[in-house]
């Protein structure tokens, strides 16, 4: 039984990823919660272990062994405290998992751009992998849908479409186009695959007749769309997390002992890190993304002005896809971050090795700086559709004015804006084991573009998973290993928007702090590092036609965080502009210099 | 104290390989335990349900969907032929009617009342697996597949295109440094299996095209030359159902480099023997390498080795390696030393590093990331 949150004072919590399993301990020291350990140990979902459990059990071991406290019982389970002073065991045990792919779902909308959207916007949330998005107007013809949905093998479906109350008949189209094409759960033929439906509430008996048929099991739930104006798509995720510990989870190996052992339901661990970036931005009223970029896929996250969105660039990331990343960005746009020579057609030869051969690292200087202009651009293009994703609702009636029909959006417009956004927290190899954590300042910064103030902070040991789980059982916990422990701060950047022109000024500025004070004209194209310490006061005057925040021309005087890195001050204006050429290098170089970059 | 293990790819003389042979769903199995079989004989077959032509019969009649049902001109589950009249409208006062034609052939598998919608189910279609390797059938896998047994010749390469392709082995390269070059491919090499050298040129892949050689195996190839052969640049790799009119196989990786010796010792060894080759690569999990599969003419013992999979083995000094990254990219030797403590490296990146004893005589640091092992 799952102990109240004022008697929860130590914690183990595993994230059961595909290749390791991270598992890291929770104390409560001196009424402060800490994280105080952490371990790893290969998962061991595939053969020839096929049980997962074994491999939480050797990382919870090496926790035991780190920390001196007995933590796992003679048959491998995990060892409960017995009292409040036992000095063994733990009162909670949490994991999520990404084993095994993860979550992939296929989701179905009647219209694109309102439904459809609605309905991936809900599976992403929930830290799925949308294989694909079915709608009625996607362009596609009806047996090409058909043949899309057969060639699928996702481990749920959740069909959306129509407002409550209004056409049923689109909807249930969908419907007959999905049931007959029989899409083949990934875990064999055995498997009901799982339809969630969170459509029009009239639709419902037609779509129960289309579905009556074998071989599925239909969950209905309210409409995530059930007004134009309105989104709901709580039932609907908590829907896809139920049925992903009963049905996908049941099905993988260990996972039922697993689910057994957990005070908290087993989440994926995208869906942890969202509920943790949420939790956090809520908490400190401020407006926050979030980035972690792997070998195969790059996932972002953002939450301004409390709304939460979530996407997954499948095939952006830095060993499997890395040559998806040149291919999409053009070996141009990734060589104008490089200020060394380099041979293209070298390059190429070498980006295709490390596909093949993902595990390899970099281990000359020059191929240290391509990969991170690689990293560069994946962040980039993830971040390009992000915000593309990351949308007020469309569909939704608006007044206009005659000046808004010339500028108006196709669609919605972004959430995401540079300017607002406080806090840019980076994790994912790349941008975690960069060897110098200026490095690490300066990839978010090229790629995100930040604006105005952003502090830059990096979640070294993936750590945030972990925290979203233990939010659901003592959030208060969560939160201060979180600002303790979790994240690293890197500092923060100030950057004036505006177009900026070399050896024009475009701001002027001071800052004091323990220690030191300091203060210039920043100029255009250049960046400049203050080593500040923990925290400054600064006061920045930009000149006409650049923005800090406050509008154009409006001075800005206000306390900024530090870190490891400092303060970072960037007059190459917004939106970026790199040259090309002999130019662009000569520039990137002195930006690599004036960041400290790379050792002399 | 925790195992450096590293991946390698197997190259061998001799070794048990068992082909796991599956359908893609349930089906029929054609062989049974202890049947002997040819590479290219089927194992296993199914029919996979035919493709779905959805109609929109209420717009094209001009009724009411809840009509559709009651226009069919035949019963839902009757076989309809391409263009044969499907439904036809009442018309006005029995004039006018409209009458629709089947978009496609196959049995008519619904009618929808909800939304006027008729499904036509197409002709099934059959599906079947080869046996891959001759052998022996050691194991029926249910309904799914069957398990093939042999000792083979086995190299895996690194990367490849192309789905499965058989034939004898010919030589185009006599030796592993050698570049594969369009003069090298002749008429005779239609259907073989070609070993080259080092990288293959475009030249010669579109040579052997036009020749008709089933596959080439070599140790490298310019990613230049295979956006050309393809059309599009790579983005993942995730190969095999390429349809460029040949599979290809690298040994090493990317760029001018030469086959490893022992390799291209072994394939030559087998000139006029019978082969199977795979292209089909997959890395992400459950990597999946290509393999050049040579069964061997007389039965004996070896280890077990499931095709398909990598393998790993734990480094030691002595141990053979190859480095798989710049600066030396490509390059052989064996483990000199395991320093224990990480070491810092050019990038400014702390690793855990080895020595390697390169051919040429030279000792280098490399991050243990960085070599594999050449496995047997």
């Amino acid at each position: 039984m799952r102990k109240a949150p004022s008697r929860i004072k130590v914690v183990v919590a595993t994230d059961c990823g595909s290749t390791t399993t991270k598992a890291i301990l929770i104390e409560c020291v001196d009424g402060v919660y800490r994280q105080t350990h952490r371990a790893e140990a290969p998962t061991t979902v595939e053969a020839p272990f096929a049980d997962v459990t074994l491999g939480v059990t050797n990382a919870v071991t090496e926790l035991q062994e780190l920390s001196g406290r007995r933590l796992v019982n003679d048959d491998g389970t995990i060892l409960r405290r017995t009292s409040d002073d036992a000095a063994d065991g733990c009162d909670a045990y949490i994991s999520t998992s990404s084993a095994g792919g993860g979550l992939q779902m296929m989701v179905a909308g009647v219209v694109k751009e309102m439904t459809a959207e609605s309905a991936k916007r809900a599976a992403l949330g929930a830290g799925a992998i949308v294989m694909d998005t079915i709608a009625s107007n996607d362009r596609r013809r009806p047996h090409e849908q058909v043949q899309r949905i057969r060639e699928l093998r996702p481990d749920m479906v959740l069909i959306s479409g129509g407002t409550d109350g209004g056409d049923t008949k689109k909807v249930t189209e969908l419907a007959e186009l999905i049931a007959p094409a029989k899409p083949r759960p990934r875990f064999g033929g055995e498997y009901s695959l799982p339809i969630i439906f969170a459509g029009n509430r009239d639709a419902r008996p037609a779509i129960e007749r289309t579905f009556a048929a074998g071989g599925f099991d239909l969950k209905v739930v309210d409409n995530l769309r059930p007004t134009l104006e309105r989104e709901n798509l709580g039932p609907a995720r908590e829907t896809i997390h139920d049925v992903f510990l009963e049905h996908v989870m049941a099905h993988a190996p260990g996972y039922d002992r697993l689910i057994a052992w957990a005070d908290a339901p087993i989440m994926p661990t995208p869906g942890a890190v969202g509920d943790i970036l949420q939790a956090i931005a809520k908490g400190r009223g401020i407006n926050v993304v979030g980035v972690d970029i792997g070998g195969a896929t790059t996932d972002v996250f953002s939450v301004f002005d409390g709304s939460f969105n979530r996407t997954v660039s499948a095939n952006l990331g830095m060993s499997y896809s890395i040559s998806n990343v040149c291919a999409e960005a053009g070996m141009d746009s990734v060589l104008r971050w490089v200020h060394l020579d380099m041979d293209e057609r070298e390059l190429r030869n070498r980006v295709k090795n490390k596909m093949i051969r993902p595990t390899t690292i970099p281990q000359t200087h020059e191929a240290l700086v391509f990969e991170q202009a690689v990293s560069r651009e994946a962040l980039r293009l993830a971040y390009v559709q992000h915000k593309a994703f990351a949308t007020e609702l469309k569909g939704v009636q608006q007044q206009r004015t005659v000046g808004d029909a010339f500028s108006q959006q196709e669609g919605g417009r972004s959430l995401v804006s540079g300017m607002k956004l406080d806090l840019l927290v980076a994790s994912g190899g790349v941008l975690s084991h960069a060897p110098r954590m200026e490095q690490t300042a300066s990839m978010l910064i090229d790629a995100f573009e930040p604006e105005g103030f952003t502090e830059l902070a990096k979640d070294s040991i993936f750590m945030m998973p972990h925290l979203g789980v233990l939010a659901t059982v003592h959030e208060r916990a969560a939160m201060e290993v979180f600002e303790r422990d979790c994240l690293v701060m890197l500092g923060t950047c100030i950057a004036p928007a505006g177009t900026a022109v070399a050896g024009k000024p475009v701001m002027r500025w001071s800052a004091r702090w323990e220690g030191g004070s300091a203060e210039g004209t920043l100029m255009g194209q250049e960046m400049k590092l203050l080593r500040i310490g923990a925290r400054a006061n600064v006061e920045v005057m930009p000149e006409r036609g650049f923005d800090v925040g406050a509008g154009p021309g409006v001075a800005v005087k206000r306390e900024v965080r530090g870190g490891s890195v400092g303060l970072i001050l960037d007059g190459r204006g917004r939106p970026l502009a790199v040259p090309s050429g002999a130019e662009g290098r000569r520039l990137v170089a002195s930006w690599a210099k004036a960041l400290e970059l790379h050792p002399d | 104290m925790a195992k450096a293990y590293t991946p390698g790819l197997t190259v061998s003389a001799r070794v048990r390989y068992r082909a796991r042979r599956l359908l893609p769903l349930t089906g029929r199995i054609t062989v049974k335990v202890g049947d002997r079989v040819a590479a290219t004989d089927v194992v296993a077959q199914t029919d996979l349900e035919g493709d779905i032509t959805p109609m929109k019969m209420s717009n094209l009649l001009s009724c009411a969907p809840r009509d559709v049902p009651g226009l069919l001109l035949k019963p839902v589950g009757s076989a309809i032929a391409k263009d044969e009249p499907i439904a036809q409208s009442k018309g006005i006062f029995g004039m006018m009617k409209v009458t629709v034609k089947a978009s496609a052939a196959g049995t008519i598998e619904s009618a929808s009342e909800s939304t006027g919608m008729v499904m036509i189910r197409g002709a099934a279609q059959p599906v079947q697996v080869r046996a891959f390797t001759s052998g022996r059938v050691v194991e029926v896998l249910g309904s799914e597949g069957a398990v093939i047994e042999n000792d083979v010749a086995l190299v895996q390469g690194i990367f490849g295109i192309g789905g499965e392709a058989y034939g004898p082995i010919a030589v185009g390269c006599a030796r592993p440094d050698e570049r594969l070059e369009a003069s090298s491919i002749r008429s005779e090499h239609a259907g073989c299996i070609l070993i080259g050298g080092a990288r293959m040129t475009i030249e010669a892949i579109r040579r052997a095209i036009e020749v008709g050689v089933a596959a080439i195996v070599s140790g490298g190839i310019d990613d230049a030359d295979l956006k050309a052969l393809l059309g599009h640049d790579l983005g993942v790799a995730i190969t095999g159902s390429e349809k460029v009119g040949i599979t290809l196989v690298v040994t090493e990786g990317f760029g001018d480099i030469a086959m490893a010796a022992r390799t291209h010792d072994l394939l030559t060894s087998h000139i006029g023997h019978t082969a199977s080759v795979n292209g089909a690569t997959q890395i992400r999990a459950g990597v999946m390498r290509p393999e050049i599969v040579v069964p061997l003419a007389d039965e004996a013992t070896g280890d077990a080795h499931a095709g398909g999979g990598a393998t790993a083995g734990e480094l030691s000094i002595g141990t053979p390696v190859r480095v798989i990254r710049d600066p030396w990219f490509g390059a052989l030797g064996t483990v000199a030393s395991l320093p224990e403590q990480p070491a810092v490296l050019g990038s400014g990146s702390k690793a855990r590093v080895l020595e390697v004893a390169l051919a040429d005589g030279q000792r280098v640091t490399v991050p243990r990331a960085n070599v594999e092992l050449i496995a047997e």
